[in-house]
């Protein structure tokens, strides 16, 4: 694969992650962030949200499972969710991290269950679509490329 | 102003009739004039001035309802009318007419009587000068008949005349006295004389005494019956007498009282003398006697009386019957029947005698005519009086009344005028009011309009958002594709609202083009960046060119300037789906050029399909056809925009319904495209509202080309400060970095590398056109300054590949500072595919060209040295990094994913970052003594949140403060600050008022919107960091 090419997909990958909504402007902050000194900052960050998020999304599972369920806690689980989401620009997941608040202070156990899929669901999408796009990223710079904006 | 023309009209009419009043009334007195009576009666006072007078007056009144008339309109329009004064002057005006209607009635019968008097007057006269004259000829026949018997009786000796022979002869002649019944002749005898004359008559003298005590009737009148007279001085004893008066022969007339008195009186006077009135023997008819002295010899007209009465020989008499004289005169003037005639004597004033006529004197009016029958003893007069009483005065009657029914007539009008006034101005009034509702109704139907526009519009966001989430949702192809059209159909409808709000301002007027100063360009930048992800997605190449004549700063409306352009656009890329689309803005005045380009590049279009000739389009706009007027004022300037597409084109049928309203080519358009036709008549309004045109050309199959013109005015010349609009003014900028540099674009297509070298001069960079490889390559190696870039139109690297190594390859051969190459690519997914391979240093710009855009790729790809500088915000960024620098800030939150980016952030302006996971760290973290300039604090967090973290803090700094107040602890232990107090900002997601309200409550001293935008943060802190 040669260079311009590998560069254009990442421009192209990049850009579709923005238009079909996975990503916003907050992501371009973060990647401004990153610079000589800070080389891997948006890596290192991605990389923290989604072991934040995995971590969160099995301690939610446990929770809903439970017989008595914590609310408060999920809530706060949740919060913070949005939270780390919100920061790196995963916008899918925070929009639905704000319905699962929403259900988790109504007590909706089934709308919990059911937005909890579907927050497990974006997440997996926008990891594994940022996973690629890091691949891509590495793959370039392999190459010798700039990585373009 | 309906009003005034009614009141105007009613005025004219009431004029009108003034005249036709003014004239009757000057009719009437002119009657008066030629009449003479008028004048007879007051000639005195008006003379020969009078018509004069009369006339003056008439002007006077005329020239006044004149200036009335005149002035009314002045008044009217400035003033309301006063009814009540109306109300007033109506019956005033009528009762001012009735008066003068009574006056002229007056003045009229007086004068009829006045008249009528005079017609008696003078039938009185005449009447009586004949009874006089007629009188006069018996009387003169009388005195001949005297001569007559002292020539023959007296002169004669023997008498020639006897009783039989006078008899005869008066008989005869008296067809020349019509008035006497009869003549008698006394002769003087002297008592001396007595017997002898009783012996040689052969009769005695006899006396009338008793006669006339004693009135006998004819039948059995007998003389013999008398006595004889007793003795007296004198005798006059009748020796000679008409037939009709024989019985008085020898009846002595000095025994008769009355005729004894006559005798007397004649023949002192020596003229005829009268007798009063007295019944005729036999006749029984009033009448009087006339007596005559004869005399011996002819007297001097001088003579004494006493020679009279002794020169006197007898007496004649003749006896007039004056009731018949009368009634003969009347019947010979036949007008009997119209007059009375009384004939009196007035001898006794007190006692006058009727000789004629009945008494019956009821009417007032009367004439007297003096009568004068030679006696001046005896006077006489005739009174005359109408047998008929007076007509009815019908001239005055009518007249008057004519007066006062045109009087009347006109204040009918004038009445009917002011009602009708005051009607039509309650009619006014009413249709003001209900103009005014129905403004108001308007006004409240815009208000419903925009109310519940906006009312649709907020639930609209909400559903629109909810819509976008369920898209993120699991949904299966078929949900997906319903959730698509719900959203599509939602975002088309708050385009409606928002178009039919504009449509509605627009049409209300209310719609006000603002006055700010803004930069065009960046407003097209702006819409092209708009459109850029519409135009890749279906590769539609989209370009701007903007004249270099066009000014950098316009004072306008940019707002409503890109919504036009925006419209345009948008309808391109809606029907356009291959070749480009392309934006010219140029001065008016550059427009003779544009022509002779377009011809001369009818084929050569930007993306090479064929295109409107967009000359056609403003064929009809009058800025062209009147050229000389264009530019009345120096500092406006005309521009002219085309927007030119090779869409499907507007099918001929539709062309003329273009700019009407919720007007589409066809049904189908709608359900294809979308959009709902407003768009175009919105542009229309608002180009018209620019003081310019709009207009069009299109073919079918081919495209459309819109072009319109617009006033804006020059930001130089006009010296009002217009507030500048905040817009990015990345060229602004960016034109210094690159400045000098020298660049080569590799275009054939001249329009194309016209745009191309448009884009990059912005930059500041110098541009040549070439069109081929080699061209190109001894430009670049024998041209005199060396070029920074090569910007090669993706076209031509695709067509060419060997070319492209060829070129590469010589390009490294030359030493002279090897210049960046770049590919101007119109899609970046569409040249995926195309071979690039062994190329280094290729950068990709992505079409369509602008500045920012063109600015970041070439700053990257030739490492420009003012690093981040190239991005907006510039400023604070800069300046955060000055005031951040070295300092220690702590950030507490409980998301590590938020504390690695804050970090990171605030790492990245040069600040020592210190990170904390919960609450209680940070509160020790920051107890005093510690290093730290300041803590951006997360607010949600379990355990123990933001707010509560922040109040523990305070309250430590308090209590340190107060014992290092007190002395309680050294100032020293605490880094000499005597009062500390770290600078805690809050990092909140929501920026609600009521969070921000919070947060200085409890002690914070500002907070940031989370994630951290540069301009805020900097604005937050700097004002603790100095």
């Amino acid at each position: 694969m040669d260079l311009v090419q590998l560069q254009r997909q990442l421009v192209d990958y990049r850009t579709s992650l923005y238009h079909e909504g996975f990503l916003d402007e907050q992501f371009t902050q973060l990647q401004e962030l990153q610079d000589e000194n800070n080389p891997d900052f948006v890596v290192e960050v991605v990389s923290l949200f989604f072991q934040d998020s995995e971590r969160l999304l099995n301690e939610l599972s446990k929770a809903l499972e439970q017989q008595i369920i914590d609310f408060k806690r999920m809530d706060a689980h949740v919060h913070q969710l949005k939270g780390s989401s919100s920061s790196i620009g995963a916008q899918r997941v925070q929009k639905l991290c704000i319905v699962f608040r929403n259900y988790c202070e109504a007590r909706n156990v089934e709308g919990c269950l059911k937005c909890l899929q579907q927050v497990k669901h974006e997440y997996a999408l926008v990891k594994t679509k940022l996973e690629s796009m890091f691949q891509l990223e590495q793959q370039i710079s392999n190459a010798g490329g700039s990585i373009p904006v | 102003m309906r009003l005034l023309h009614v009141f105007g009209f009613g005025l004219k009419v009431g004029h009108l009739l003034w005249m036709l009043c003014c004239w009757v009334a000057s009719m009437v007195s002119m009657n008066w004039f030629i009449n003479g009576e008028f004048k007879a009666a007051k000639a005195s006072l008006l003379g020969a001035s009078g018509n004069k007078m009369w006339f003056k007056f008439w002007d006077k009144i005329s020239s006044h309802s004149f200036k009335i008339h005149h002035e009314y309109y002045q008044y009217v329009g400035s003033k309301r009318f006063s009814k009540a004064w109306w109300r007033k002057l109506l019956p005033s005006w009528l009762i001012g007419w009735v008066l003068a209607s009574v006056v002229i009635f007056c003045c009229m019968s007086s004068q009829a009587a006045e008249k009528r008097k005079e017609t008696l007057a003078s039938m009185c006269d005449e009447r009586a000068r004949m009874l006089q004259d007629q009188f006069n000829v018996s009387m003169n026949h009388i005195q001949a008949i005297s001569i007559l018997i002292s020539t023959f009786h007296h002169g004669k000796n023997p008498s020639a005349i006897d009783q039989s022979t006078f008899a005869r002869y008066a008989e005869r002649t008296a067809f020349e006295r019509p008035l006497t019944s009869g003549v008698a002749y006394a002769v003087r005898v002297l008592h001396s004389e007595r017997e002898q004359f009783e012996k040689q008559r052969g009769w005695s003298i006899k006396r009338m005494d008793t006669l006339e005590q004693n009135p006998v009737h004819k039948d059995d009148y007998n003389p013999d019956l008398l006595e004889s007279s007793p003795v007296q001085e004198e005798y006059a004893p009748v020796i000679f007498a008409q037939d009709i008066v024989s019985h008085v022969v020898s009846i002595d007339m000095l025994s008769g009282k009355e005729d004894s008195k006559n005798v007397l009186r004649a023949r002192k006077s020596g003229k005829g003398v009268l007798t009063s009135p007295f019944r005729l023997l036999k006749t029984n008819r009033l009448g009087v006697i006339l007596t005559f002295a004869v005399y011996k010899r002819d007297l001097p007209s001088n003579a004494t009386p006493n020679e009279r009465i002794k020169a006197t020989n007898g007496y004649l008499g003749g006896v007039f019957d004056i009731e018949s004289l009368v009634e003969k005169l009347l019947q010979q003037l036949a007008s009997k029947q119209t007059i009375l005639v009384n004939v009196l004597d007035t001898t006794n004033r007190s006692y006058p005698i009727s000789m004629y006529g009945s008494n019956a004197s009821d009417d007032g009016l009367e004439h007297v005519s003096h009568l004068n029958f030679g006696d001046p003893f005896r006077k006489h007069e005739m009174r005359c009086r109408f047998k008929q009483k007076p007509p009815w005065p019908w001239l005055a009657i009518t007249t008057s009344i004519g007066i006062l029914v045109i009087a009347s007539l006109v204040g009918h009008i004038f009445h009917a005028t002011v009602n009708r006034i005051a009607k039509v101005e309650d009619d006014c009034n009413k249709m003001m009011e209900l103009k005014r509702q129905a403004e108001a109704a308007d006004v409240a139907k815009s208000q419903f309009l925009a109310t519940v526009s906006h009312e649709i519009r907020t639930p609209m966001n909400g559903v629109l958002g909810m819509l976008h989430m369920l898209m993120d949702t699991d949904l299966d192809v078929t949900q997906l594709d319903y959730v698509r059209t719900a959203q599509a159909s939602g975002k088309a409808l708050v385009a409606l609202i928002n178009e039919v709000l504009d449509q509605a301002k627009i049409e209300s007027g209310k719609l006000e083009l603002e006055e700010v100063q803004f930069d065009l360009r960046a407003v097209l930048d702006d819409v092209l960046s708009l459109f850029s992800g519409k135009s890749q997605d279906k590769g539609v190449e989209l370009a701007v060119y903007i004249s270099d004549q066009v000014p950098e700063m316009l004072i306008g409306d940019p707002g409503r300037f890109r919504q036009i352009i925006i419209n345009l656009m948008g309808n391109s890329i809606k029907f356009t789906q291959k070749g480009h689309i392309l934006v010219t803005v140029h001065l008016v005045e550059e427009v003779d050029s544009i022509e002779v380009e377009t011809e001369s590049s009818s084929k050569n279009t930007l993306s090479g399909f064929p295109v409107a000739d967009r000359r056609q389009s403003w064929k009809g706009f009058r800025t062209f056809s009147q050229e000389g007027s264009m530019h009345p004022f120096s500092d406006s300037i005309n521009l002219i925009v085309s927007v030119e597409d090779t869409g499907e084109g507007i099918p001929l049928e539709a062309q003329s319904r273009v700019f009407t309203p919720f007007m589409q080519v066809g049904p189908s358009i709608s359900r294809t495209h979308g959009g709902t036709g407003i768009g175009l008549s919105i542009s229309k309004c608002l180009v018209n509202l620019m003081k310019g045109e709009i207009g069009f050309v299109s073919i079918p199959k081919i495209g459309s080309t819109f072009t319109f013109t617009a006033v804006f005015t020059s930001s130089f010349s006009s010296s009002k400060k217009y507030k500048s609009q905040k817009i990015n003014n990345q060229s602004n900028f960016v034109s210094t970095e690159f400045h000098g540099m020298r660049a080569l674009v590799m275009d054939p297509r001249p329009v194309r590398a016209k745009v191309a070298k448009y884009h990059i001069q912005r930059l500041g960079i110098h541009v040549e056109i070439v069109s081929k490889w080699k061209q190109g390559l001894s430009i670049i190696s024998k041209g005199g300054s060396a070029k920074n870039m090569v910007l090669i139109e993706q076209e031509v690297w695709d067509k060419d590949l060997r070319g492209s190594a060829h070129f590469l390859d010589n390009l490294d051969k030359i030493n002279r500072g090897t210049p960046k190459l770049f590919l101007l690519s119109n899609s970046i997914r569409s040249s995926g595919a195309n071979n690039t391979s062994g190329v280094r240093n290729l950068t990709i710009i992505p079409k369509p060209l602008r500045a920012s855009m063109l600015a970041a790729s070439l700053q990257r790809a030739m490492g420009v040295e003012n690093k981040g500088n190239a991005y907006n915000g510039e400023l604070p960024r800069a300046s955060l990094q000055n005031l951040l620098i070295g300092r220690k800030i702590l950030i507490v939150d409980d998301n590590n994913v938020n504390l690695k980016v804050a970090a990171g952030a605030l790492k990245k302006y040069g600040a020592d970052v210190v990170t904390a996971a919960r609450g209680i760290e940070a509160i020790e973290l920051l107890t005093p003594p510690h290093q730290f300039d300041a803590c951006f604090m997360d607010i949600q967090m379990p355990e123990m949140d933001g707010f509560e973290a922040t109040r523990r803090i305070r309250e430590i700094e308090q209590d340190i403060n107060n014992r290092i107040h007190f002395g309680e602890l050294s100032v020293e232990a605490y880094n000499n600050v005597s009062n500390c107090h770290v600078a805690i900002l809050a990092m909140t997601a929501d920026v609600i008022q009521a969070t921000q309200e919070e947060c200085i409550r409890c002690g914070m001293d500002g907070y940031v919107s989370k994630p951290f935008e540069a301009e805020q943060l900097y604005r937050e802190v700097s004002r603790f960091f100095q």
